[in-house]
């Protein structure tokens, strides 16, 4: 597999190479990406209600995300299924495709009262990481602004239960939210992340 | 400027490059005139091509044919007959292929000619084509049962094409009373989407609990088995009584080998279903004849002995006739279904494909995908999901055949997990998805 280590010897080099087909066997990441589509939306704009948006999210959070979701560390309805029909050289066109792609952030009905709550909640705990609103996507942060609320429920109440691990700095954060943010802390969060346009 | 002709112009303008560049006379186009794609069917398949190909490649000039003004998707029509969706929900028009810059033709397409590269309508016109993409869905097997045709569908309906017959169905389950019978027959394989007649079953069985409890559904099938079969049981069992004295869902299958419930005949007056085994008259029948290829696949000679077009699954041209492309229902493109999500994958491989033959380049290393998902009962789900590569394919041992075609990437895809292995808060999570599927599926195709 002399090829292999050298695509991703490529890879990590540089994105230059993502655009061009490094062997026949490879599928473009266009190609590849546009398989998402029927889900999470042309181009990777979901519609909503509750599949996420996926354009514009970083290459590291995107191949993370789906190693999480092949390895089954990451809970899932049938991404863990989706993700397991992807080699890590096409996941990693997928993420440089999608790493490209303006993200529309979703129209959603708000509760202003939460979300004005959950801005507090977001400058005081989370902006350390989650920059910018919650709109920065250079690192292995999700993009979470003008994201669809019902997969930011899903995600929080995964991490919550237990059933998805937190990073450490993380955890901490959110203990510490819900300990003195009042029983809607997360809730409140969650609105104001729908609101941002 | 009579006698300044294009050559001429294009020695004064300095060529091709400044003709490109805005001087407006497109119609010239260059190297030759410009290339056109004729998209026969606007349909799930058809109408993604068409898009895919303008996203592509906006030089190509590309034109759907298509009898009807609006598209109903078959998907989720299953929610309209249960009462959970309006029909409104499931109607697209064409607007937006439009805002991509395809042509959009009201018109039903009475024959092409391979040869001489031209497709005529019933209209009366005639459009020429550098390749043409056929994709007119599933056409019905009237011939294998006694008594019933498409005049007779329109009273004990398909409603396997959504819109006026879905309608009708819907009408008919609320004018029926409690204790009633629903009798649907489900066709023999291939069909389009496998699961559709079980889901069918299930919604419709809700509706009943919820306003008719002492009915029932009886579903009498040309098979021995079918698609998410253990997850449906479970799932009527759990909702429907299946299995016990009360069961609202009945199922009635054909052991390979005999032809217990295949549908022989239809008495339309009496609503009644006969099948060797079984003769039972109900109070609302639905009959989802076996099917075959859309008649234009027929009409232009698409089609093999399976009654389905065979193409090369690379590019989805035909076998039998060059510059022609079968994407959807009634090509051959097994492992994959005859899904929606299914013509909406072989749609982008395809326009891929043909973007590329255009430009005279190399055909592009296809990959595809499908999900199905399935509504047992609100708030509980199902889905099963495969991806798909490109390249030799293997027999039954494992062994290497020699033929290039469509693969199931080994260890990917499968079946939601059984009521033991997952919560029925993942199942309500699978409910949202798939009205989130529906709803970024519709817009990747219209939109």
């Amino acid at each position: 597999m002399i090829y292999k280590k050298r695509l991703q010897g490529i890879l990590i080099a540089g994105s230059v190479a993502i655009a061009t087909p490094v062997f026949a066997d490879t599928p473009s990441a266009a190609m590849l990406s546009n398989t998402c589509a029927g889900c999470h939306g042309t181009n990777g704009n979901s519609h909503g209600p509750a599949t996420p948006t996926i354009a514009g999210i970083s290459s590291e959070y995107f191949i993370e995300a789906m190693q999480q979701y092949k390895s089954g560390e990451r809970p899932a309805t049938i991404m863990g299924r989706i993700a397991k029909g992807y080699s890590e050289e096409e996941i990693k066109l997928m993420a440089g495709y999608f790493a490209t792609q303006k993200m529309v952030r979703a129209a959603q009905e708000i509760d202003s009262s939460m979300a004005k709550k959950g801005m507090k909640m977001h400058e005081k705990y989370c902006e350390k990481c989650h920059e910018d609103g919650g709109r920065s996507s250079e690192d292995d942060a999700g993009i979470l602004a003008g994201q669809w609320m019902p997969y930011l429920h899903y995600t929080m109440s995964d991490f919550l239960d237990g059933k998805r691990e937190m990073p450490k700095k993380m955890k901490k954060k959110v203990e510490e939210l819900q300990a003195k943010g009042g029983g809607d802390a997360v809730d409140a969060l969650i609105q104001f992340y729908g609101s941002q346009k | 400027m009579s006698n300044f002709n294009r050559r001429d112009f294009l020695k004064l303008s300095g060529g091709a490059a400044a003709l490109a560049s805005g001087l407006g006379f497109s119609s010239f186009a260059i190297g030759g005139a410009k290339k056109k794609v004729v998209v026969v069917g606007g349909g799930i398949g058809g109408a993604t091509a068409a898009k895919y190909i303008r996203m592509a490649d906006a030089s190509i000039e590309v034109t759907v044919i298509e009898p009807n003004a609006n598209y109903h998707t078959c998907f989720m029509s299953n929610e309209v007959l249960g009462g959970e969706r309006s029909i409104d929900s499931i109607r697209f028009g064409y607007a937006g292929l439009q805002a991509h810059g395809v042509n959009v033709v009201q018109d039903s397409v009475t024959a092409i000619d391979a040869n001489a590269r031209t497709v005529t309508t019933a209209g009366g016109k005639s459009f020429s084509y550098d390749r043409c993409i056929v994709s007119p869905g599933v056409d019905f097997r009237y011939e294998a049962i006694e008594g019933y045709d498409s005049t007779v569908a329109e009273s004990i309906p398909h409603a396997w094409k959504a819109g006026p017959q879905t309608v009708t169905l819907r009408k008919q389950l609320e004018a029926m009373k409690d204790g009633g019978t629903v009798v649907i027959t489900s066709p023999p394989n291939p069909f389009r989407c496998p699961p559709g007649p079980y889901e069918r079953a299930s919604l419709i069985a809700h509706y009943l609990k919820q306003h008719k409890p002492k009915s029932k559904v009886i579903i009498l099938d040309a098979k021995g088995s079918f698609a998410k079969q253990g997850l449906f049981i479970a799932g009527w069992e759990k909702h429907y009584g299946y299995n016990s004295d009360n069961a609202m869902i009945e199922w009635h299958g054909t052991p390979d080998g005999s032809k217990d419930n295949v549908l022989q005949s239809v008495d339309a007056k009496s609503r009644t279903a006969k099948t060797e085994f079984n003769t039972i008259s109900a109070d609302v029948l639905n009959v989802i004849p076996a099917q075959k290829a859309g008649k234009i696949a027929f009409i232009a000679g698409l089609t093999n002995d399976s009654g389905w077009c065979p193409v090369d699954l690379k590019t989805f041209e035909s076998t039998i006739h060059k510059n022609i492309h079968v994407i959807g229902d009634s090509a051959v493109q097994s492992p994959m279904p005859k899904s929606g999500y299914a013509a909406n994958s072989e749609a982008k491989v395809c326009a891929a494909a043909v973007v590329a033959l255009l430009n005279e380049m190399a055909t592009p290393q296809p990959s595809y995908v499908n999900t199905c998902y399935s509504v047992i009962a609100p708030g509980d789900a199902i889905s099963v999901a495969a991806v798909y590569d490109y390249g030799e394919v293997m027999d039954k041992e494992g062994k290497p055949t020699g033929k290039m075609g469509i693969r199931s990437v080994k260890g990917a895809g499968g079946l939601t997990p059984g009521y033991a292995d997952t919560t029925m808060d993942m199942r309500a999570r699978e409910e949202l998805y798939a009205h989130s599927w529906f709803k970024n599926i519709t817009h990747d195709v219209f939109g």
